[in-house]
């Protein structure tokens, strides 16, 4: 096997062919199990987060750089709103229970249970988007807008980050409920929604950390 | 593998991240704890950073703390990321990922810190300009 290996041009099957014996050649993926499928996916997926975290971290770094930085206009503490965060974390976290709810009636092919708990996923992040275009509205308004302070600036791209992704994951969520009505719970629709529910998951941590860092540290310190 | 077409599953021994390997009522049970855990370091967090509970200066420290712990019951529970040898992988991703977080977090504070101690005030670089 080891000699057959060194022999093979391509030995780690980045091309996603590989030579059989009789001298055909097929794909990789569709010769692996369904399991080993999800696996791939689900892996590859967690490093596109992760690595979407790790920019997230860089908005962090630039916030708590800049957090000083308020060019004599408002600062955090004369402009949060701790109640209506609070609210926001609330409609985030129950709509990240929900979507744990969503994959597991997935996985028991359920799909009343599916879109009931995806439906519920879907109004809590449409909740949490409409109190966070509120809250920046209204700082635009009173003229603290992103262009008001380097700490505006950095507090707009990093919570407004955080809601673009939130927007796309809805966009993905109504696709996955559309996939499921049209395909049914076939393999690979299985996978997106493994996908998926790992983006909203991942979404949610990292709001714990916005919650933290930038509402509850800048309005008390 | 290859010596046998392709039909030997080597990640048998391998959970993708966000699966549970648990009965429905088991996963739906992880699910409900990992609610609860999470509500209530929010809970705490809030009612830490509003009340004069603990002493003014140990605030952050207290937050951080807390929200260290949700994020990681958000990974073992919602996440179901394990410490089980089926989840080595996925958790030396996660390891990697904390490293490269803490360093642009870490790096870039320390460094700006520095350099604003360091740097002349501006009213006095604009008066050399002159």
């Amino acid at each position: 096997m080891a000699a057959h290996a060194l022999a093979t041009p391509d030995p780690n099957h980045v091309s996603g062919k590989v030579g059989l014996h009789d001298g055909r050649s097929g794909d990789v993926l569709a010769e692996r199990s369904e399991s080993s499928r999800r696996i791939i996916a689900g892996y590859g997926f967690w490093i596109f987060l992760l690595s979407d975290i790790i920019m997230f971290s860089a908005f962090f770094a630039s916030y708590a750089v800049l957090v000083g930085a308020t060019a004599d206009g408002p600062s955090g503490r004369d402009l949060f709103d701790l109640d209506n965060v609070a609210i926001e974390t609330g409609c985030l976290l129950l709509s990240s229970f929900a979507c744990g709810m969503a994959s597991v009636a997935a996985s028991v092919k359920n799909r009343l249970w599916f879109t009931v708990a995806m439906a519920a996923t879907l109004v809590l992040g449409l909740a949490f988007l409409g109190l966070e275009v509120r809250e920046f509205y209204g700082m635009v308004v009173q003229g603290a807008g992103p262009s008001r302070s380097a700490f505006l600036s950095a507090f707009f791209a990093l919570v407004g980050c955080h809601g673009l992704h939130v927007a796309i994951g809805i966009l993905w969520l109504l696709t996955m409920v559309a996939q499921v009505y049209a395909k049914g719970f076939r393999g690979e629709i299985l996978r997106r929604i493994l996908c998926f529910s790992l983006f909203w998951h991942a979404l949610d941590i990292v709001w714990v950390a916005l919650f933290t860092v930038v509402y509850l540290l800048g309005s008390g310190a | 593998m290859n010596d046998q077409g392709g039909k030997v599953d080597r990640h048998q021994s391998d959970t993708a991240p966000g699966d549970d390997r648990e009965s429905v009522v088991g996963e739906v049970r992880n699910y409900v704890i990992g609610f609860g855990l999470a509500t209530f370091l929010t809970a705490a967090s809030y009612f830490f950073a509003q009340s004069g509970f603990i002493w003014g200066p140990a605030i952050p420290v207290a937050l951080i703390a807390l929200a260290i712990a949700q994020m990681g019951v958000h990974l073992v529970f919602f996440l179901h990321i394990t410490t089980g040898p089926d989840n080595i992988n996925n958790s030396l991703a996660l390891a990697f990922g904390t490293l490269i977080v803490l360093l642009i977090m870490a790096g870039s504070i320390w460094i700006m810190a520095h350099l604003n101690h360091n740097m002349m005030p501006m009213d006095q670089i604009m008066r050399m300009q002159r």
